[in-house]
This record gives C-alpha cells, sequence and structure tokens, in this order.
C-alpha cells in the first residue's frame, strides 16, 4: 500500500515522533494502553487515534487525515489521559508508556461539543445550498453531536468574495473551518506550497500569496486539496450547467470520452465500494442523459502510446545514431495536465524534455473534431466535446489557448467524476441497478490504455510497444505485466534489455532502456532535482503523474480519499486490464485504421504533430 | 528603572563570579545544583527548572541549544526589561552556565521586538564577554566553547509560548507545537532546547554562586527564592520588586502604598484577578502562580472594563491555529459587549463560563488555555457589579 512520505517541508511538530533506543524502548515493541477501562497492546509511538482506530473505537477528528503530516489544530479528537489537566489531542498523542485514556468522558463530551458549536457558528451558509451537503465531516460531526441549534450564533454574512478566477478551482474562504488540509496539501504532500494560512488570530485565513486570485499565482490546478478539504472551501470548477445546455440543444452533437479512472471511482458516488467497476454502466447513464457519441479515452492513450514510444525511439535514434546532442533525454511523459504545470512554474528551463505529444484528452478532442466530424459527415462547430476525466487540471488543460488545433477549442469541458455523478442523480438515475452498454463506433473498440490511471501504466503501456516495435517480440514479463511499473513506492526505477532487435532498430541493441516513475509532485520534485544535477543521464524515459497513486487519486475524484481507496481502485483498473483482448496499443484496431486512413504520414508525422502535438509556456515562479 | 526592592539575587553583594565556579564543576553537578536548589521557571508555569536541564542533558544528542525567552509579552510586567538592562550579566551568564550543564554550544535570546532599542546594548554586552574569555571558544581556559545570538520577535504574544518561540526561531508562522514531543527532546531544528524565562537564567547565576542549600531557605518549601514582581496600577510606587515567595496580597498593597484597592489582577491577562476578601493569599506556585506582572485595580475602576480589555488582548493575540482560542475567546468578548447593551441573560454568560472551562483544558496551547482566566475569575468574583453597569 501506498506510503504516505513525510517531505521535509513539515514543520518538526508535525513530524511523527522519532522513536529512539534507549529514552523510549525499542521501536516495534509493545506498550499497553488502558482504554475505556479496556486494556490493549499496541506498539510504542502508536498515537491514541490509531490505537483507538485499530480496535473500532470511534474518535471524531477533522483536521486528520491519513495522507497528511499532522496538525492538531481542530481539537475535536481530544480525549483525556489519566494525570493530564489538560485533554491532548488523539491524532497527535503517541503512546509511549502505560497511560489510561477515556474517549468520551463528560470533559471530553463537553470539550467536543463546544468546539464543534464555535466551528458550527463561524460556518457561512446553510447545508441544503451546499454541494458538499451529505458529504461533508462538519455537517456529519454536527449529526453525531445532535447539533439542534446555533448555541453560539451563526454567521449570516459573507465575509470572502469566491474565488472563481481558475478554470480549475474554486475557493469559497467563507466555508472554510481552518483545518489546513490544503495547506499541508499543498506545501508538504504536493510541495508546490501555493496555500498559507495568513493573518492571525479570528481573521487568520487561507491565502495565496499576497492573496492574488488562485488563477494568478503558481497552482497547478491538481485538486488534491479539493479531495482532502472536510467542508465545501474548495471545489472543482463545474461546467455542468453548459453541458446540460448543450445537450439541451438539438443544434448540438454533444460526445463524452471516458477516461478508466472516473469509471473506478464513480462507483463510490452511489455508494458502491471503492474499486467497483461502472465502465458499461456509466456508458448506459450518459446515453440517457442524451449524450450524442460516448467513446473511450483508452482509444487516444494507446494513440499516446503510439506517438510518445516513437517521439522516444527518435529522440534516441538522434542521440545515439545521429550525435545530436540537443536532443533531452530523459524524455517525460505530458499526460498529466498537473505535471505539465508544475514543471512550467518550477522548472521552465527544462520543458525540452517534455514529450511533445498531448494528453489523451487534447488529442480526443482534435480527433473528435477532424477526424469524427469527417467520418460521421458533422459540421465540427456543432459538436462539442466533453471529457469525464478524474482530474480537476484537466478543466485548465481544455481552456490552453493552443489546444485549438482542430481549428475550434479541441475540448470543450472538462468534467469530473463527482459532476458527472452529480448529473446523473440529476436525471434521475442510480448508476449501479443500469444495464451494461458498449462505447460508440467508431472507436468501440477498448483500447489497451486502461492502465494509465494508475501510476506506471503509462509507462508499462510505452514499453510494450516501443519494446516490440524494436525487437518484434513482446516484452519479456508474465503476461506482459511490467511488474516493476505497479504499486505506490513515490519513486521508481527499472529497465529493460534490448537484444536481438529488429535489423532497422539496430542502433539499439545492447542499449539498456532505463525508466523511472513518479507520482505526486514532491517525488516529481525529487527527479527533476536529480535532473537538474545530472544524475539522469543514463536514463531514456520517466512519467510522471501529478496526483498521489496517478490518476486514480486525482483531484476530480470522489472524496474523501485514502491509501486503501486509491490501493481499490488501482486494484480493479489492473483486474481490467487483465480481461482485455488488446493489450498492446498497436494491435487497436481502430489505431491502425486512423493510421491507414487519417494520421497517414504515421506516428509523430507531419498530421499527427499538426493535431497531436503541443508545445509549452515557460511561466516561472514570479507571476505578474 | 532600577529594583525598587532587593533582596537576594539583585544585591549587589551577592552577585559573584559564578560562570567560572560553574565551569569549574561537573556539568552534572550544576544540574544537581539548579534541581536541589528547588527553582521554578520564572515565566509563569513553574516547571521545575532542574528537571527540564536534567532531561536535556540526558538527551542523546549531538546538537544541543539554550533559549533565554525574553519575549515579555504578558500585559503589566516588564521586570525582564529591567533585568536584560542592568543585570545583562546574569542573564548571559546563567546562559552559559546552561548550555554547559546540558551539553549545548549555542545560545539564543529571543527579545521582544518591542525591546528593539536595547538590541546594540545587549549585542556589545555580548562582544565584551567574548572579548573578557567569558563566551565564545573554550571559555575561561576550559573546553567549553558557548555563543550567544541575539534573534528579535515580531511582536506577536504567541511567541512567548515556547514552542511557538521556536517555531519563530526557525523563521516559521508563530503557532505552537504539539506537545509532546517537548523542546527537551525535540526542539530547536529538532534538537533537544532548553526555554528559559529571563529571570530563570538570573535565579541560576545566584544558585551557582551560593549553592543550592541557602538560596532554598528563602521563600516557602514549594516555591524557593525570590521572585521579581512587576507591580503596575492603582498604588503610589509602582515599579520592580523582588519579594521571597510566600507574600501575601496585602502585604504587597502595603509594600507599594496602595490605597482603596479593589481587586489585584496577578499573572497578567492570562492570570487571576483576586477579589478583596482573598488579599490574605500569597503569590507562590501552590496558591497564586505569576511571571510576574501584579496589576492593582482600586474602587473606582469598571470591572466590565477591565475584562473586555483583556478579552480584545486575548482576540488579537491569538494565534488561530486551534478552534477553541481562536473562536473561544472571539465568543468571550462578544458576551461582555451583550452585556454593555444589556443584551445577554445570566444563563447565556454561564454558557459562556462552559465554554472557557472547555477552552481551558481543550485548546493547543498555554495561550488558549489561560485566555478564559481572567473572564471566569472576574464574572465569578464580580457578577453583580458588570449586570449592573451597562
Amino acid at each position: 500500500m501506498e506510503k504516505t512520505q513525510q517531505s521535509n517541508r513539515a514543520p518538526v511538530s508535525h513530524q511523527p515522533l522519532k522513536v529512539e533506543k534507549g529514552n523510549l524502548g525499542e521501536i516495534g515493541s509493545l506498550v499497553e494502553v488502558e482504554i475505556n477501562g479496556i486494556p490493549y497492546k499496541v506498539p510504542i509511538g502508536t498515537t491514541i487515534l490509531e490505537a483507538c482506530r485499530m480496535h473500532n473505537i470511534h474518535i471524531p477528528t477533522l483536521c486528520y487525515h491519513e495522507d497528511l503530516c499532522l496538525a492538531g489544530v481542530c481539537r475535536v479528537c481530544v480525549v483525556e489521559v489519566d494525570g493530564m489537566r489538560v485533554l491532548p489531542t488523539s491524532c497527535t498523542f503517541p503512546i509511549t508508556n502505560r497511560i489510561k485514556v477515556k474517549t468520551s468522558s463528560e470533559k471530553v463530551r463537553k470539550a467536543r461539543r463546544h468546539i464543534l458549536d464555535l466551528l458550527l457558528s463561524e460556518h457561512y451558509g446553510e447545508c441544503y445550498s451546499c454541494h458538499r451537503n451529505g458529504n461533508c465531516e462538519l455537517q456529519r460531526l454536527a449529526k453525531e453531536y445532535g447539533v439542534d441549534s446555533y448555541k453560539f450564533g451563526h454567521v449570516t454574512e459573507r465575509k470572502h468574495s469566491i474565488d472563481k478566477s481558475s478554470y480549475s478551482v474554486i475557493r469559497d474562504m467563507d466555508k472554510c473551518i481552518l483545518c489546513k488540509r490544503c495547506v499541508r496539501t499543498c506545501i508538504d504532500l504536493q510541495e508546490v506550497g501555493v496555500l498559507e494560512a495568513t493573518q492571525r488570530g479570528d481573521k487568520t485565513t487561507i491565502s495565496t500569496f499576497l492573496d492574488k486570485p488562485l488563477a494568478d499565482v503558481i497552482c497547478i490546478n491538481c485538486g488534491q486539496c479539493i479531495n482532502r478539504c472536510p467542508t465545501a472551501a474548495l471545489k472543482a470548477n463545474d461546467p455542468s450547467d453548459d453541458i446540460w445546455a448543450a445537450i439541451d440543444d438539438p443544434d448540438k452533437h454533444v460526445v463524452i470520452q471516458t477516461a478508466p479512472s472516473p469509471r473506478a471511482g464513480i462507483g463510490e458516488e452511489f455508494g458502491c465500494e471503492p474499486g467497483t467497476s461502472m465502465t458499461y454502466k456509466l456508458n448506459t447513464a450518459l446515453r440517457m442523459i442524451g449524450f450524442d457519441g460516448i467513446f473511450d479515452t483508452n482509444f487516444t492513450a494507446d494513440l499516446t502510446i503510439m506517438e510518445e514510444g516513437t517521439e522516444l525511439l527518435l529522440r534516441l535514434k538522434k542521440k545515439l545514431v545521429d550525435g545530436d546532442d540537443s536532443v533531452k533525454l530523459p524524455q517525460f511523459t505530458s499526460c498529466s495536465p498537473g505535471w505539465i504545470k508544475f514543471i512550467e512554474h518550477f522548472y521552465p528551463e527544462h520543458l525540452d524534455y517534455l514529450s511533445s505529444c498531448k494528453s489523451p484528452q487534447q488529442m480526443f478532442g482534435s480527433v473528435i473534431k477532424t477526424f469524427y466530424a469527417q467520418e460521421k459527415n458533422i459540421d465540427p462547430s456543432k459538436i462539442v466535446t466533453v471529457a469525464l476525466m478524474p482530474c480537476s487540471a484537466k478543466k485548465f488543460e481544455c481552456n490552453r489557448p493552443e489546444m485549438t488545433d482542430s481549428g475550434f477549442k479541441d475540448v470543450d469541458y472538462g468534467l469530473t467524476t463527482r459532476e458527472m455523478a452529480q448529473m446523473i442523480r440529476e436525471a434521475g438515475l442510480n448508476l449501479p441497478e443500469l444495464q451494461n452498454s458498449g462505447f460508440d463506433e467508431p472507436f468501440g473498440d477498448t483500447g489497451s490504455g486502461l492502465i494509465f490511471g494508475a501510476t506506471g501504466g503509462v509507462m508499462e503501456s510505452a514499453l510494450r510497444t516501443a519494446y516490440e516495435l524494436v525487437t518484434g517480440r513482446p516484452v519479456p514479463f508474465d503476461n506482459l505485466q511490467i511488474i516493476p511499473c505497479r504499486g505506490f513506492e513515490g519513486v521508481k526505477e527499472a529497465s529493460v534489455l534490448l537484444e536481438n532487435v529488429k535489423p532497422e532498430w539496430s542502433f539499439l541493441e545492447g542499449v539498456n532502456l532505463k525508466f523511472m516513475i513518479a507520482h505526486g509532485t514532491a517525488n516529481a520534485k525529487k527527479v527533476m532535482d536529480a535532473l537538474v544535477r545530472g544524475e539522469l543521464n543514463d536514463v531514456h524515459f520517466v512519467e510522471i503523474m501529478a496526483c498521489p497513486g496517478g490518476c486514480i487519486g486525482g483531484g476530480g475524484q470522489p472524496i474523501p480519499t485514502s491509501p486503501e481507496i486509491r490501493q481499490k481502485r488501482a486494484e480493479l483498473i489492473y483486474k481490467e486490464a487483465e480481461d482485455l483482448e488488446i493489450n498492446k496499443s498497436f494491435e487497436n484496431p481502430t489505431i491502425k485504421y486512423i493510421y491507414e486512413k487519417f494520421l497517414t504520414d504515421g506516428p509523430c508525422g507531419h498530421k499527427s504533430h499538426e493535431l497531436l502535438h503541443t508545445h509549452y509556456v515557460k511561466r516561472g515562479k514570479y507571476i505578474d | 528603572m532600577p529594583i525598587l526592592n532587593k533582596l537576594v539575587i539583585f544585591d549587589e553583594q551577592n552577585i559573584n563570579d559564578s560562570l567560572k565556579k560553574a565551569l569549574s564543576i561537573e556539568p552534572k553537578d550544576v544540574v544537581m545544583e539548579v534541581r536541589e536548589s528547588g527553582l521554578k521557571g520564572r515565566g509563569g508555569a513553574g516547571f521545575p527548572t532542574g528537571t527540564k536541564w536534567m532531561l536535556a542533558s540526558s538527551a542523546n544528542s549531538k546538537q544541543k541549544y539554550v533559549v533565554c525567552n525574553a519575549d515579555e509579552g504578558e500585559p503589566g510586567t516588564f521586570k525582564d526589561r529591567v533585568l536584560l538592562d542592568e543585570y545583562t550579566k546574569l542573564v548571559f551568564e546563567g546562559m552559559v552556565i546552561g548550555g554547559y550543564a546540558i551539553g549545548a554550544n549555542k545560545g539564543f535570546l529571543y527579545l521582544r521586538g518591542e525591546y528593539r532599542y536595547l538590541l546594540d546594548k545587549l549585542n556589545s554586552y555580548l562582544e565584551q564577554m567574548r572579548k573578557e574569555n567569558r563566551l565564545g571558544n573554550n571559555i575561561l581556559g576550559t573546553n567549553f566553547s558557548f555563543d550567544i545570538e541575539i534573534r528579535l520577535g515580531s511582536g506577536a504574544y504567541v511567541c512567548g509560548e515556547e514552542s511557538a518561540l521556536i517555531e519563530s526561531l526557525e523563521g516559521h508562522r508563530g503557532e505552537a507545537r504539539n506537545r509532546p514531543p517537548f523542546p527537551v527532546n525535540t526542539g530547536y531544528l529538532g534538537s533537544p532546547t532548553i526555554v528559559n524565562n529571563v529571570e530563570t537564567f538570573a535565579s541560576v547565576h545566584i544558585i551557582i554562586a551560593k549553592g543550592a542549600e541557602w538560596y532554598s531557605k528563602h521563600g516557602t518549601s514549594k516555591s524557593t527564592g525570590t521572585k521579581l514582581l512587576s507591580i503596575s496600577g492603582d498604588c503610589k510606587k509602582p515599579g520592580v520588586y523582588e519579594v521571597p515567595f510566600g507574600i501575601t496580597i496585602n502585604e504587597i498593597l502595603k509594600l507599594v502604598e496602595a490605597e482603596n484597592t479593589k481587586a489585584v489582577q496577578v499573572g497578567g491577562a492570562s492570570g487571576t484577578c483576586i477579589p478583596k476578601a482573598e488579599f490574605e493569599r500569597s503569590i507562590s506556585f501552590e496558591d497564586i502562580s505569576t511571571g510576574g506582572s501584579v496589576i492593582i485595580f482600586n474602587e473606582t475602576r469598571s470591572m466590565l472594563h477591565i475584562l473586555e480589555n483583556f478579552m480584545e488582548f486575548f482576540v488579537e493575540e491569538s494565534c488561530g491555529q486551534c478552534t477553541p482560542c481562536r473562536i473561544g475567546n472571539v465568543k468571550l468578548l462578544d458576551g461582555l459587549k451583550k452585556i454593555r447593551k444589556g443584551e445577554c441573560s445570566l444563563s447565556y454568560i454561564h454558557e459562556l463560563i462552559e465554554l472557557g472551562k472547555s477552552m481551558q483544558i481543550a485548546s493547543k496551547c498555554g495561550l488558549g488555555q489561560s485566555s478564559p482566566n481572567p473572564f471566569i475569575s472576574i464574572m465569578t468574583h464580580f457578577e453583580n457589579e458588570i449586570f449592573s453597569q451597562r
């Protein structure tokens, strides 16, 4: 399972207690703790909260999040420890000697209720006009504690205006309860650092640099903060009203592409266990909602592999055969728009290392408004393309000015998993109860790009194609499963030896193709810093996904998120991929067809460069 | 400003060369001497200094730090300023002794932003100490090296809380840390750190000079030694006084020539309000504990006004990270405003007192844990007066 890594930027107080030999006994040795009168044994250093969760003793929390460093600021999880005057927070208190804990004494209940009443007094708005209604941690707590009135009043006027500047993330600070999960997500989990508390006391606000609009700071739009916000202070920029309008407009031909990760996650919005497949039920729902074409983003995932794999081989040829030192290696993947904006801000001098390929979402947009329009004889100006993505950064990506190679906005709307679920509910459909149905022609064959959703998936797909292209043989792994690519370790590194290659690739004979995979921008930063230090000279290909766990952990996925939930979504994706008939991109018949009929000069040819490739912007950290 | 009443520490006759004496004995013996003296932290919390030093000295780390908390921010206290200004030697040498005792080579004086005017003077004193080999490498010819750096605060009251002070020293926002771990284990940059008040270091100086036994004869059995009080308010002779622990409020009032006294706020805004009926109570860790602030109110003062003033202070100075302190203080102050408007029921005030009790035990640091103190004590003792004032 994915392990949340503590970055060195977490303040000392937010890091777990260092258990050292000598002062606290051996690491891993057990210590007895008495909780509500019952003795338990737990490993030394276990927090009271962890100990309680191990034994199914409920303690409410707000600022605590499994993925994040500790804060201990909301104080909702306080407990009583014998011999202590004050009530410590169970999330921060490590058990190092025999203590007696009460999780629901009079003092504890009173204090928690007071804290809750205080939070509610400052929390603007009413639940029925809130998009987190039914999935709000504060609301859940109010219910748990039977809150039936505002004991200390309730704010009735806004203090802040809503920041709607970003294409991706909307901030409503009047809903903020200052748990700082977003701050910790941004600086500690992602190492971006857009958000921080400013002012103090009751004026404390989570703010951007100089309180600028989110669109004008170095936000990478990953939306990880949204996934971890306990209330509705952060949300994605929801285009569903516009999408409904397009569907309701008889002149418009509205098509939707669905990525694998939302299909692995959307069931959670309807009460299903994480890791419940909804792919084909979703197709039915989309048809009933009124989409005119329903396609699988896997098709353009395969197209991406064709283009990106070819681009890598061309780079290798230029470097190894032509001796062209201006060619940058390793080549970095470019599927993740959060990662793209991250490198544009933080490493603007290293954009040449990025593959010029558009992401699968954007490739699909260009293909729909050109090839598909042509095949179906539809005026592309009448086509509206929607992309169902696990991602908030995709909303920014589809609005990038350069993403108009079809002559129109390639992708009109990026829709998150959560927003899709809302549309389905609004249409009166209960997704888990629907029948299965397939995708529409001409992209009806499910491609091999399913595993793109999990970290390492792009690499695995690309290797299958590149290896077979070069050697004529499938990759030397059981069932083509390149195990070193899988799992949730922050930065993975592996290699494949190219032997007995085809004559046209003879320059690659004996080359040990070395690749790296990183997920979460904190890990991306480690890789980029190694690149800057010149330590990646022998690496050829690097996959980076901005979100922890890859797309299955994207900022548009159902809330909550945790290592366990992401693991289950990833397992589903790998399991579904095993059942696929086609598991190599170049064997996808539609891929063959499009290169025969439309992109006739082949991968990385003139036409594909025009439609499927892009360029990047040196943004830097300072924005005027 | 001179010290008006000098007893033990600040009697010039007792100021000896403790540094030389300390360095001539084993560090553990210095710790032992401080332990046996019974010295408790002079910042107000009263944690035994010797225990703190013993924990830090036994912590397993190459790098340790000594921090002198000179962020004297409690309303009504000004005794550390006098110590820094006029008894600089005691403070800095006390820090060197602390460093020797726990095995640290680096000390910080965290100076209150408003005391910036003392900076040049203090720095030149450090320079003089270096010249005289009382600071720097191989102090007084021994193997012990230690240096002191002065860092300025920026005016946040919460930075007087030791872990918030350390955060500030590290360049972060001044916010209290989770405890445990405690600074003696995980302090500045994660290393064992002792944070002591200015007066604590000065007291160590006299303990080393005259011995623990001599020192512990002063004061009471549980509160040994003397205490500097910053006395202000309605009296004829306000100022800094050195008094033995155990002194009663009545004795203090006599000393400073206060008349018609209605109440005495001991311990500053975060302290306790003592009504006339309790003036026989004493200043000591076992009765009324204080960092040194004593504010005297006579019969003409409005307790509602005083309480509003204190609560405004806490609303302003709460760092804002934890819920009880950030919002709780606002609610307490709002209650007072409601009283003034005649819109507050007695039952709501009782609800606020209950809230204050929750704040005392559920807040993250000493600020939020003590900010309801004046509300609770003034409301309890002066409920009738407050409700008759509109």
